[in-house]
């Protein structure tokens, strides 16, 4: 029984930055194994684990995305025993200064990045914030050290340990989306002894903070059916509009928009309505910012679904989820998996 | 009647009052991006007594074909776009007011959105987007754009109810013409849509259409992506429309960035933002107007997009090219065209179909 | 080589209208390939080798087209609004010469900018073909054209217009008239439309479903006075690919094209750029997917008429490539 909380502070304090997530993957698939009938590879390096369902064939299959790559730095110079670095996916260059950082040279070495005063800085960015190509990583160690330990191409990720918080809550860095695959895996675990019809891939995608290689790749290997992305959403905090943000705890979000399969949505509502599991509808006008943007597009087209996790402060070191979403997100998740049968198919009409 | 029709006797499709009554119900038709229905089902219900095969794809395009009868035939995609730029209501701010957030489904020009009316929903109930009176506006207010945040859809106080969040709208504009220009709401693209389903309905022998009325061009060339790539035509054609900015200049000087202008018939895309087309369907579009003396225009190069974008990259590749009909005030409450611009686009897409042949394609790109 | 780079740079081929090139580079690849072929965007594409039990299928791209111009209207006067056809600096183009596909010469002028505290825009240009009237005018709207400049050998280094990517394709050619023996089935695409969004590779790669794709194209440099901050430099070698602002290559292609330099003693640089893609990022998302990164030439002054290169970096670049295909490809 994976025991969740514990599972998502490792998943978290494990590197797995876009391109490079073999670490994060290793550990997933170890949770996965016992828990699927066959896993595997791709040749992006996302993890597929197949759940065979007992349907006659040809069975349709349900694909659930969860990208496992999370943000970071990359080293583009060594000047001394400084670093200068660029990012892996989007990061606010704000919220850096002053963040502890591990450096994966030759060895793990803990550094931190830190901003130059304004005088060394130039002319036109000594005021405001400064940008990343003026931000350095002091590795503490001598110039000589540095150079022998690290060198271009290196990667830099959080070193910010997780917080467990009041209320079943945890802050920490890559709960963007690392809080989806422990959803994922709250579902493989309640989905252990439940018969399903459809086959279900459980899919570690990679390199969604960038090009979504990983879910282009995964759903034109695996041409599911229906595909779901499970992602993170914006948290209510200060500053984030009340139309496009959730409170933590209040449950998963679906989104609805031209990027969802307004047929997929309305099952979804349905069933959350019926398991009285809390939700919001979230309104995505345009596309959703998740894998599903690449899953509907790939071949023929799929019927895509966003099922999210509100989580406030995305892209900073201390996003914070309620630990209750996530396990509220991964129920839905099994429990729409174990209805789906030969019927679904037909019932998800474009126009009612 | 002899379904035993020489190509020769075939009749060319043409614009008249019929024509001009589809266009009609497909421009006040509502279909924003995602949720294209009510355009759909015009569609089904006009192509489905004239073709071989059709069918909805996962993402809601429609997808028809229509075999010819000749040796040796080219499969020619033809692409259209249901969908139009709209807005979807995000939030319900004050229930019992009926006031509502939205947000921009495409390329809405903000400029124009304050102080429009408004269809919701399947039921298309009445709205507006409403503005704070001018006597209660400072000077500094007036000289800042409206940006959509600040805007708000009003179904007026006590019908909260009758929409709800997750709807979509567009404008309210109704059809109708003047002199020589038709005016309506979604000419882009709902001339390509009528376009090609005139052509469904006199598709020429010499090939095989695959008639492909597409989702979500307007979010991104999304629908026609998925629709290339299960059809594998050896050919695409995009029928969209594209600006006409032929309005004067503000000095009286040359205007040097017109896009298109109305009037002057077809217009055929060199390159966009999104394609580069094929030289030898430019050629070959060109010299088939010329031969049979129906004007064109070479749209300007750059910016904007069409379903080419998407189709000529699937799989291996497929030569494509873009015509459109000029319009004046594209995604916009209103829009403008020439009744004669779009006579002579579907003269010249069904004189070059009848004319196409794979020997168009036997010299390399 | 170099009479064959001077070849490349001063034939035109702007994206989308590559034809002209594709021949030059053609008459060059065909006694040298097992097969060659022209797809529907007009990519070339030479297939050398067989599969074989210890191989691999292998893509490799260098793209055929230059960044260009195209003609948007002609004035009253005869002068040649236009627009651009990929990433053409605007600060590039007053004064500058260039060539349209049909022959027609002009040079680019500017519009009056007394005042204007903000650099010239495109809009602001024109290219005057000495014509005095639009009926005497020998360009079109629509029609393309091409920077003009000579190729200069100025020993060490090369400079010349297109070396983005026409030294790609040399060392593709280069490569492939040394490579011998290799255990791979090997692509050479020469590719269209790259500087317009990477589409010609994207088709290509769909068509060929390779195992391993590599892009030769050049990358910048960091070290001209006042520069970017970039720690590649002319004649420190050629450069492996980590990521670009496109694609996050492959680690395990840039370990295998690490290990092979070093033990070729050959000399590389790690490559980060921050700005700008390659073919590489189309190759890597094609069906399944494709592990994929890219050999890169360091180039000064990239997208300008004087593209400036290392004639060591380049032999050496063909060197590391040909290392590269002569053994069986380990992927750990």
């Amino acid at each position: 029984m994976t025991e969740l909380l514990p599972f998502l502070k490792e998943l978290i304090s494990t590197s797995g930055l876009s391109g490079y997530e073999s670490p994060v993957r290793d550990l997933i698939e170890a949770a996965w194994r016992p828990l699927a009938d066959e896993v595997s590879t791709s040749r992006m390096g996302s993890l597929h684990a197949l759940k065979v369902g007992r349907g006659a064939e040809p069975r349709p299959s349900l694909m659930l995305a969860a990208h496992m790559d999370a943000i970071g730095l990359i080293v583009t110079g060594v000047v001394g025993e400084f670093l200068r670095v660029t990012e892996i996916g989007g990061l606010d260059p704000r919220v850096l200064p002053g963040q502890v950082v591990t450096i994966h040279g030759r060895e793990n070495l803990p550094g931190v990045i830190v901003q130059p005063p304004a005088h060394l800085l130039p002319p036109d960015n000594r005021s405001g914030p400064a940008t990343l190509q003026n931000l350095l990583v002091d590795t503490g160690l001598s110039a000589g050290e540095t150079k022998r330990l690290v060198r271009v191409g290196d990667l830099i990720s959080f070193a910010q340990p997780p917080v467990e918080m009041a209320g079943e809550l945890l802050a920490g860095h890559s709960l963007d989306n690392r809080a989806s695959v422990a959803a994922i895996t709250h579902c493989l675990e309640e989905l252990k002894n439940r018969p399903i019809l459809w086959d279900v891939w459980a899919t570690a995608t990679t390199q969604e903070e960038e090009t979504f290689a990983g879910a282009y790749t995964s759903a034109f290997q695996l041409r599911p059916t229906l595909a779901i992305a499970i992602d993170v959403t914006f948290g209510s905090s200060p500053g984030t509009p009340s139309h496009e943000s959730f409170a933590l705890g209040s449950g998963p979000t679906l989104a609805l928009g031209p990027n969802m399969h307004p047929g997929l949505h309305k099952a979804f509502v349905a069933l959350a309505d019926r398991l009285e599991i809390p939700y919001s509808v979230d309104i995505l006008p345009r596309h959703s910012g998740t894998d599903a943007y690449a899953l509907q597009v790939v071949a023929e087209g799929i019927p895509t679904m966003v099922v999210s996790i509100p989580l406030r402060y995305m892209h900073t070191a201390v996003e914070m989820v309620a630990m209750k979403d996530i396990t509220r997100a991964g129920r839905l998740l099994a429990e729409f998996a174990a209805s789906l049968d030969e019927k679904f198919m037909e019932k998800l009409s474009w126009d009612d | 009647m002899s379904s035993q029709t020489s190509p020769q006797e075939k009749q060319a499709p043409r614009v008249g009052a019929a024509q001009l009554k589809l266009l009609e119900r497909l421009t006040n038709a509502c279909a924003v991006s995602g949720d294209e229905g009510e355009v759909r089902q015009i569609v089904l219900d006009e192509i489905r007594p004239h073709v071989d095969e059709v069918k909805v794809d996962h993402l809601g395009n429609v997808l028809a074909s229509k075999a010819g009868s000749t040796q040796d035939r080219l499969r020619v995609m033809l692409a259209a776009h249901m969908d139009e730029i709209g807005f979807m209501l995000t939030q319900n701010e004050d229930k019992e007011g009926g006031i509502f957030r939205f947000g921009v489904v495409g390329g809405v020009s903000p400029s124009h959105l304050a102080g429009q009316p408004v269809l919701i929903g399947k039921g298309h109930v009445p709205g507006v987007i409403g503005a704070k009176p001018v006597h209660l506006t400072t000077n500094d207010e007036l000289r800042t754009p409206l940006s959509v945040d600040s805007l708000r859809i009003d179904v007026g106080p006590g019908n909260s109810s009758k929409v709800k969040v997750g709807d979509r709208a567009t404008f309210a504009t109704r059809f109708s013409r003047t002199g020589a220009s038709l005016r309506a709401k979604a000419l882009d693209d709902r001339l390509g849509v009528a376009t090609l389903i005139e052509l469904v309905k006199n598709a020429p022998a010499n090939i095989d259409l695959l008639a492909a009325f597409t989702v979500q061009e307007e979010v991104g060339l999304r629908g026609a992506k998925v629709a290339a790539y299960a059809l594998e035509p050896d050919v695409a054609i995009a029928l969209d429309s594209t600006p006409a900015n032929d309005l004067p200049t503000w000095d009286g000087s040359e205007n040097t960035r017109y896009n298109t202008r109305l009037g002057e018939g077809p217009a055929i895309y060199v390159a966009d933002a999104a394609t580069l087309s094929d030289p030898r369907l430019i050629r070959f579009l060109v010299e088939t107007a010329l031969a049979a003396g129906i004007s064109y225009q070479i749209r300007q190069p750059g910016g904007g997009g069409t379903d080419a974008g998407a189709m000529h990259k699937q799989r291996a590749g497929i030569p494509t090219v873009s015509i459109s009909v000029p319009g004046r005030y594209l995604h916009t409450p209103l829009s403008i065209t020439r009744l004669s611009d779009w006579k002579n686009t579907v003269a010249l897409v069904y004189t070059a179909l009848s004319q196409l042949t794979s020997d168009l394609f036997k010299v390399d790109r | 080589m170099k009479s064959l780079i001077q070849k490349f740079v001063e034939t035109p081929g702007p994206s989308g209208y590559e034809s002209i090139i594709r021949q030059v580079i053609r008459a060059e690849v065909e006694p040298l390939a097992d097969q060659v072929t022209v797809d529907a965007l007009g990519n070339l594409i030479v297939r050398k080798g067989t599969p074989s039990s210890n191989g691999m299928k292998i893509m490799l791209a260098a793209h055929m087209d230059e960044i260009g111009l195209i003609a948007t209207h002609i004035d009253e006067n005869g002068f040649v609004r236009f627009t651009t056809i990929g990433g053409v600096r605007a600060y590039n183009c007053p004064g500058g010469r260039v060539r349209f596909l049909n022959g027609t010469r002009g040079v680019i002028g500017i519009e009056n900018l007394e005042g204007q505290s903000s650099p010239p825009l495109i809009d602001q240009m024109f290219i005057d073909v000495g014509a005095g009237a639009r009926k005497d005018c020998s360009v079109r709207v629509g029609d393309v054209a091409v920077f003009e400049r000579p190729y200069l050998d100025l020993g060490k280094r090369l400079v010349a217009k297109s070396m983005d990517d026409r030294i790609g394709v040399a060392v593709l050619i280069e490569t492939l008239r040394q490579i011998d023996n290799s255990p791979h089935e090997i692509y050479f695409v020469f590719s269209v439309q790259e500087e317009v969004g990477v589409r010609g590779a994207t088709t290509a790669a769909y068509g060929i479903d390779p195992q391993l794709g590599l892009a030769v194209d050049v990358t910048g440099t960091g070290d001209t006075p006042k520069g970017i901050k970039m720690e590649v430099g002319l004649g420190k070698g050629p450069a492996i690919k980590v990521r670009d602002a496109g694609m996050l290559a492959d680690p395990r292609v840039v370990d295998w094209m690490v290990r092979t330099a070093e033990a070729s003693k050959i000399p590389y640089q790690m490559e980060i750029l921050e700005r700008g893609g390659t073919d590489a990022r189309a190759i890597q998302l094609t069906r399944l997917g494709v592990p994929a990164g890219c050999l890169s030439i360091p180039c000064r002054y990239v997208h300008s008429p004087s593209e400036m290169v290392d004639f060591d970096d380049v032999e050496n670049a063909v060197r590391l490539l040909v290392g590269l295909l002569s053994q069986p490809v380990d992927l750990k």
